[in-house]
């Protein structure tokens, strides 16, 4: 029986080798840069030094010496519920105005306005962080940045923005979505464009208002792709965007308390402070936080309306 | 407003394109601010930025900023040069890859294709995170200063595979089927008849992982430290933040270090760095409209 099977699988090997050595590259990168990273987080339970590696560093005394450390630190609070938060923010602002914006270009009649506008919003998403980290500086900076000139001209106190955490709790969310809705509207875009115009008129017909169309024949349409948009985001609501964070604060301490997520926390701690065994805790700590988060999110998903499920 | 009302529209109508309109107007503007702030202001004399802060359209017009940048270019067009390769190599090698795993993995008659789908989807929802991927990478792979260091690690994407599965799903079995007939290996049909049918998918991926490439400073900062292997974006982010660098670039030139004219040397470099991005983006704008298109099907 065993010997039949075995038989079986190296004539279905022989039958796919082709297409076994097509996926090779592939499944090899996703080995060495997903499953082995995986295999390394027991570095959270070591002591980790360069010189024994990975797997030749000492064992923490107290198997859990990192964790305390970290969540000690008084830290750790503060950072998960910043990443919480600050992701929750992303995600309300950015679906309002995405859809917002859809169903309005969804609604407008001038072909080049709808094209103009639409490139004007979109076109932000191609500019790397480094750039706007570089526009977020020539806006706000105390010396001579835009915002703090059009305040003086106006008789009122410059702000040193940079010296002022709380302020970027809101600053960050504005520029995420400068940079994110374009993206996202596209995507409302392509679901709305869908609907059967038929729909529309038929609507129209039966005197319907254009707060009712929107409401009962645009608006159902969109909530699919809004869900699967939305539980995405959720699934990844413990990650940090580090690099909207690392390159609007960067290494500004003055901003920290108000700003610093877990990926920016784990990134100092790894490069800056070296702090190699506490960052490898605090990442082991957001991976399985993620995990249970996307297991939960999709289990309930699965349960009340099964077809949004994301897997 | 009764003028209009004399036309089609009703009022709910005009209310709600004035409103809509107006905000979606007002949020364009608000994205396209901030290019004009950085054109105008690297076309305007440093005296005038230092009394008055940015502008919005080039005053007391000069172009000493763009002549000192490419005065003295070399570690510019270095940054350039090594940009450009990884964005060239780069995205060659995660489309060919890419799409030939997404070719495979819709293949009914793989036998695998199950497992393997779920081997590559299981690293989206479970990762070992920066810290055991940054020491593998720098002390078991040496990838620390290293052109490969910028290439390989973002070289496969889940999400580029989903992509290519969905849309190959497309395309008829049959042409499968009977070239194999025919007597045409899998590499072949997969190079010779189903990537030239694939040329949205192809396209997408291409644009995006160009994009991903030309945009990344992340890989070049934790990798390299060597000058010669800096790329634009990391070189334009150590540029910003220190206006030694910026001497540096003005001491191999005739500028004297005190008329240097740092702030709109910034914007003009801004310039230099996001340049190609924005002459190329009407062109490729609909090729991503598209791909998200295809991405909205979920896969």
């Amino acid at each position: 029986m065993t010997k039949s099977k075995r038989q079986e699988f190296v004539r279905e090997v022989k039958k796919s080798k082709t297409l076994l050595l097509m996926i090779l590259p592939a499944v090899l990168i996703i080995f060495v840069f997903a499953y082995l990273p995986m295999g390394g987080m027991i570095l959270a339970f070591k002591q980790f030094n360069y010189r024994d590696g990975i797997l030749g560093s000492p064992w923490t005394e107290g198997i859990f010496d990192n964790f305390k450390f970290f969540f000690m630190s008084g830290k750790a609070f503060g950072v998960t519920l910043n990443t919480f938060l600050y992701n929750l923010s992303f995600i309300a602002v950015n679906t309002v105005l995405a859809v917002s914006f859809a169903v309005v270009l969804s609604e407008a009649t001038g072909k080049r306005f709808k094209k103009l506008t639409q490139s004007a919003i979109f076109l932000p998403y191609f500019v790397s962080w480094v750039i706007v980290g570089t526009i977020a500086y020539n806006l706000l900076n105390y010396e001579n940045g835009v915002v703090n000139g059009v305040l003086m001209q106006l008789g009122m106190e410059p702000v040193n923005v940079y010296a002022d955490g709380p302020i970027w709790r809101v600053l960050i969310v504005l520029f995420n979505a400068w940079k994110g809705v374009g993206y996202s509207m596209v995507v409302y875009l392509a679901a709305v464009t869908g609907i059967d115009m038929q729909l529309h008129e038929a609507a129209k017909i039966d005197g319907a208002n254009i707060f009712q169309r929107v409401r009962h024949v645009t608006f159902p349409a969109v909530v699919p792709t809004i869900v699967t948009m939305v539980l995405l985001d959720v699934s990844k609501i413990f990650r940090g965007n580090l690099d909207l964070f690392y390159q609007l604060i960067g290494k500004n301490g003055a901003l920290y308390e108000a700003t610093d997520v877990i990926d920016t926390f784990v990134f100092r701690s790894l490069l800056e402070t070296s702090d190699i065994g506490m960052a490898a805790a605090a990442g082991f700590y957001q991976s399985v936080l993620c995990f249970v988060t996307i297991m939960v999110v999709n289990g309930i998903v699965k349960k009340a309306q099964s077809e949004y499920a994301l897997f | 407003m009764q003028k209009r009302n004399h036309g089609k529209i009703g009022a709910d109508t005009f209310c709600f394109k004035i409103v809509g309109y107006s905000i979606l107007c007002l949020f364009a503007l608000l994205c396209l601010l901030p290019f004009f702030l950085i054109i105008a202001s690297s076309f305007t004399s440093e005296n005038y930025i230092i009394r008055n802060g940015y502008v919005l359209w080039p005053k007391e017009f000069t172009v000493s900023a763009y002549q000192l940048v490419f005065q003295n270019p070399v570690r510019i067009l270095r940054a350039y040069a090594v940009t450009v390769f990884v964005t060239v190599v780069g995205t060659a090698l995660s489309v060919f890859i890419n799409t030939m795993t997404g070719y495979v993995l819709q293949r009914k008659d793989f036998k695998w294709r199950n497992i393997f789908s779920f081997y590559f989807f299981f690293t989206t929802l479970f990762s070992g995170g920066l810290v055991p991927w940054y020491i593998l990478c720098v002390k078991t792979l040496h990838l620390k200063n290293t052109i490969w260091a910028l290439i390989v690690p973002t070289l496969v994407s889940v999400w580029y595979i989903i992509l290519v599965k969905g849309f190959m799903r497309s395309v008829p079995e049959e042409i499968t089927e009977s070239a194999k007939i025919d007597g045409a290996g899998d590499f072949q049909i997969f190079i010779k008849l189903i990537l030239p049918l694939s040329k949205p998918v192809v396209a997408t991926i291409a644009l995006f992982s160009a994009l991903t490439y030309w945009n990344d400073w992340y890989l070049c900062m934790l990798f390299i430290d060597k000058k010669e292997l800096m790329d634009l974006q990391y070189l334009l982010y150590q540029l910003m933040g220190s206006i030694k660098a910026l001497r540096e670039i003005a001491s191999q030139t005739t500028v004297s270090v005190s008329s240097m004219p740092i702030e709109s040397t910034k914007m003009a470099l801004t310039v230099v760095a996001t340049g190609p991005i924005i002459l190329v983006y009407p062109f490729v704008q609909k090729y991503f409209v598209r791909g998200l298109t295809l991405g909205a099907v979920k896969g």
